[in-house]
């Protein structure tokens, strides 16, 4: 079966014609010049603090805050090996915890959210309208109020200390902004897809699996972006679940340094901050077209 | 679940005519997509449990006593008596609610000024739009907050700069008047992901709209005003009521801020901090539930308010 559709047109188009009407409209050589030194001062000013944490693990700890350049004067690249074994666990045991739970985590969103979106996108079931809204209610719902039980319930299992409570609810389609941004796109597929792939025979498992999924790659480009970072960024879950040192991610082993602030080793704690960064900003540089794309298109129903 | 298997299987089974025609929305098919459409909700469901029963659950937890150990103690209204007398929590609240209403609506008006900044046909939109939207993907990290608490330290960057100009800059982290303003800064940093649906909103809105308003000898002040604030009024809704909710639930920022403390002197004690010590270092679920409540009921109220004064300044173009 091979049926190529081409993307649906993403929701914003370029309109070449109406921006140079607005560049015509009061918009002068010398405005938009000013306006580039604007927006480069805005971006200069935004970009600074984490130039400044880049720059200060490099420098040697005495230096980060006399040395107020931001090219050091002396470079110390000890830092990064030093900071690496500062803490109770060498920070490659944190690196791995956090990816692991990451990559579970994008899996179980992909599998869960992505049948739920198919049910509610394209299958035609008693009550549906009903779940639909519970499932949209669900997303202004606030995390702390099920904290408490949450915890209970976790706590009886006997999986406090464990990474269950972090990953299990990602397999189980909790996060209702991705089946909303999965339905969405779902919906602007053609129907005539569906209808043809059962004429072929094809029960709904399999035209999801071998038709609908294929064509969603865009949607779950954008999911597992978001996933990877809330999830690699995530403090609050890891801080109440997890006690061990071992089984730290890498917001919980960076709160370390504040705990052993006295030895004012800001030289290390730069450094592992910025390493900590690091795969977001990779990851957002790599996935720009699709994180923006796909906050656009939630915000604009 | 054996019409699926067969059906994933790809084999054509015949005993099953069903199977080919188009299923009508009432009649033979209806019970086929029923069963279909509960398999496909089914991780959803068992999630749902893992939501619906500990919304209540926690209802319940905030009328009783309880400490993990020992079962339950009903305790009628005990805990919201007490949370009346509880200065803390005041200070909690009060904490929460001057950082809402000062950096909602002030990260806002930045992201809307940047997107129309940005919107005006600029070359080199990809570049800048990246530049002011990476924070708001960091904003949230330990490592940011970290970086924060130094940048704004005693001998920080900030005051470094202050310094330039002979003045003395305070202690931004450590002195309780500007501890929460530092918060704030960062939350305004982090205006990148309501500007990117902002700008994706304004270049919606039709060239023509102020090509016809330009003849008519409309000022920019009338334009902004008279057609995109309106046209972009239902974007601004929904970007107020997300920042509103996600920011009533502010945690991280203060934990990191003050080492868990949301000291100096309470200064940066979200509401959520002072309900994770009450659950979690002191053991008050049922407290912990009767406060995460009463968040509930408030954040429930604004978004309510939002609601229904939508119908005077939103404006739906259908």
């Amino acid at each position: 079966m091979s049926i190529t559709v081409k993307e649906p047109p993403p929701g914003v188009k370029p309109k070449e014609t109406e921006d140079s009407y607005l560049e015509r409209q009061g918009s002068t050589r010398r405005r938009r010049f000013l306006r580039h030194v604007l927006l480069c001062v805005a971006g200069a000013v935004m970009l600074y603090p984490l130039m400044w944490m880049i720059s200060s693990s490099l420098k040697p700890s005495r230096l980060v805050f006399t040395d107020l350049s931001l090219w050091p004067s002396e470079w110390d690249w000890g830092n990064y090996a030093e900071g690496w074994t500062a803490l109770e666990q060498p920070f490659s045991v944190y690196l791995i915890n956090s990816a692991v739970i990451v990559v579970l985590s994008i899996v179980g969103n992909l599998l869960s959210c992505s049948l739920a979106a198919y049910g509610f996108a394209r299958l035609n079931f008693t009550g549906r309208k009903l779940f639909f809204t519970l499932m949209l209610g669900t997303m202004m719902l606030p995390g702390h109020v099920l904290l408490v039980p949450q915890y209970i319930v976790f706590a009886k299992l006997d999986w406090l200390n464990t990474y269950y409570p972090l990953l299990v609810p990602n397999f189980l389609a909790t996060n209702a902004f991705y089946i909303f941004l999965m339905v969405q796109f779902m919906r602007s597929l053609p129907k005539e897809l569906d209808d043809a792939a059962r004429i072929d025979g094809a029960g709904p498992f399999r035209t999801f699996w071998s038709v609908i999924m294929p064509l969603c790659m865009p949607a779950f480009a954008t999911t597992a972006i978001f996933t990877f970072i809330s999830v690699w960024n995530e403090f609050f879950g890891p801080l109440l679940y997890l006690t061990d040192s071992e089984l730290y991610t890498v917001p919980l082993a960076l709160r370390q340094f504040i705990d052993s602030e006295g030895q004012s080793q800001w030289g290390q704690m730069f450094a592992m901050s910025f390493l900590s960064l690091a795969p977001v900003i990779g990851f957002f540089i790599a996935g720009q077209k699709y994180l923006v794309k796909g906050i656009a298109t939630t915000g604009l129903k | 679940m054996t019409a699926v298997t067969t059906a994933s299987a790809g084999s054509v089974s015949h005993a099953d005519p069903a199977a080919h025609t188009p299923p009508s929305p009432r009649g033979k098919g209806k019970p086929r997509q029923d069963r279909a459409g509960y398999l496909f909700l089914l991780p959803w469901f068992i999630g749902m449990l893992l939501t619906v029963v500990p919304f209540f659950a926690s209802l319940y937890l905030a009328f009783t006593d309880y400490n993990l150990i020992n079962p339950p103690q009903w305790t009628g209204l005990d805990n919201f008596r007490d949370m009346l007398d509880d200065p803390v929590l005041h200070q909690s609240l009060k904490v929460t609610f001057v950082y809402t209403f000062v950096s909602v609506p002030l990260s806002l008006v930045v992201a809307l000024g940047v997107a129309m900044l940005l919107n005006r046909g600029v070359k080199g939109l990809p570049v800048y739009r990246a530049v002011f939207y990476l924070p708001s993907l960091l904003g949230g990290s330990v490592a940011v907050v970290l970086l924060w608490k130094y940048v704004f330290g005693l001998d920080g960057i900030v005051n470094g700069f202050i310094g330039w100009f002979g003045l003395t800059g305070p202690g931004w982290t450590s002195d309780p008047d500007y501890a929460l303003t530092t918060l704030i800064i960062l939350h305004v940093w982090t205006f990148g992901s309501p500007m990117v649906i902002f700008l994706a909103g304004l270049r919606q809105i039709p060239a023509m709209y102020y090509e016809a308003a330009a003849l008519d000898g409309a000022s920019k002040w009338q334009q902004f005003r008279r057609i995109t604030l309106p046209l972009l009024s239902p974007i601004i809704f929904f970007n107020l009521i997300q920042s509103l909710i996600s920011s009533f639930q502010t945690f991280t920022q203060g934990f990191i801020m003050s080492g868990g403390t949301g000291g100096p002197a309470e200064s940066t004690l979200f509401y959520n901090l002072y309900l994770y010590q009450q659950g979690f270092s002191q053991f008050r679920m049922g407290y912990a539930s009767a406060m995460a409540w009463f968040l509930l009921v408030i954040i429930g109220a604004f978004t309510a308010l939002n609601f229904f004064t939508a119908k005077y300044w939103v404006f739906y173009d259908n």
